[in-house]
């Protein structure tokens, strides 16, 4: 199922702490339209347990977050 | 959508953390042009967090200098600036928080022939001026201009701010139709004021600039905010468009500017027009 989602754009925050990491985040979806999805690359700890209710308190979605090779994440957020 | 470089993402990431600022409003902010009419004790607060906000263009007119009895408050001057002009000062620290922005300065004296052409460039003005005719001055012009603005004043202990949308809110002249007469109420070199009110209702009055600029909340619009520093009372005062107001009313009597007595902070009259004229 996730295999059919493709993101309209991505960016890759590893090594980039909170908050900045969600500013990123923030410039990336203002650049997209509604429904559009942005996949970002988070760091394990403090950053995937941060963004993910950052940017759904924001009225995105979350539509995936799994698990890489390296131990980050990949967060899929449907814009608003 | 404008390119933000990485520094800038840093410089601006608590705003655009903030839901109701976020990318967007941030650009609005770099886009935005706000003059602040006074560099003095509400001037210094007001240009300062404007600068550091981000605000794209800031215009500051004044046409004093720096006096000692000035740095209790006026927090943008330092001891060294004694004697410089009180804008070219205020320009100084703004571009030293944030060389990203633009300040312009106008070394004079708001009058009723140069105030609208100097406005009319502007997104939103800051009144941080020390006397009633030039308050009276800036309501009026900006009613003319269609420009909004943030009213603010303080004495002694006291602060009092309001914001103004033209043809949309109560307007100055709404609430206090004219001038008081010369010496009814005394000014800040008579009474005295508590420093750090200055900053109290400055950083209010540059809050009320930044949420107009991004749209964020709503404004102190038909109210008047009042506070008193001795006790730490805040008031909020309900205020509504009057049918007879002189300027914003269904039958305006004022439709041009005039200028009138305005005694200065610290100043006469005739040594304000001397000194202005000197260009000091």
């Amino acid at each position: 199922m996730s295999d059919a989602i493709k993101p309209d754009a991505v960016k890759d925050c590893r090594k980039v702490g909170c908050p900045m990491n969600l500013v990123y985040a923030k410039v990336e979806l203002a650049k997209l339209q509604s429904g559009q999805v942005l996949e970002i690359l988070l760091d394990d700890g403090a950053p995937i347990g941060n963004v993910p209710g950052s940017v759904t308190r924001e009225g995105h979605r979350i539509i995936e977050q799994k698990r890489l090779a390296d131990g980050a994440w990949s967060l899929l957020i449907e814009k608003k | 959508m404008l390119d933000f470089t990485s520094e800038q993402l840093e410089r601006y990431s608590r705003h655009i953390l903030l839901q109701d600022v976020g990318v967007e409003g941030q650009e609005k902010l770099l886009e935005g042009k706000v003059l602040i009419v006074g560099a003095g004790g509400l001037g210094c607060p007001i240009g300062l967090y404007l600068a550091a906000a981000g605000v794209g263009t800031i215009g500051i007119v004044d046409c004093d200098t720096v006096d000692i009895s000035n740095l209790q408050r006026q927090i943008a001057h330092y001891t060294a600036d004694i004697g410089r002009a009180k804008v070219e000062s205020a320009k100084e620290k703004m571009l030293a928080i944030n060389p990203g922005v633009t300040v312009r300065t106008y070394q004079e004296y708001l009058s009723a022939e140069n105030i609208r052409a100097i406005i009319r460039d502007y997104d939103f003005v800051v009144d941080g001026t020390d006397n009633f005719p030039t308050k009276f001055l800036v309501n009026d012009a900006c009613g003319m201009e269609g420009i909004p603005f943030s009213h603010g004043g303080i004495l002694r202990f006291d602060g009092q701010t309001m914001t103004v949308l033209p043809g949309e809110s109560a307007c100055y002249r709404c609430v206090f139709r004219e001038p008081p007469p010369p010496d009814a109420v005394p000014t800040c070199s008579q009474a005295g004021v508590l420093g750090a009110i200055a900053g109290m209702l400055g950083t209010i009055q540059a809050a009320e600039a930044l949420k107009f600029l991004t749209g964020a909340g709503s404004l102190l619009t038909d109210t008047l905010l009042t506070f008193n520093a001795k006790n730490m009372d805040f008031r909020k005062i309900r205020l509504t468009r009057q049918k007879d107001c002189p300027l914003c009313g269904e039958n305006p009597t004022i439709s041009e500017l005039s200028d009138n007595v305005r005694p200065a902070c610290g100043l006469q009259e005739k040594s304000v027009r001397q000194a202005c004229d000197a260009g000091h």
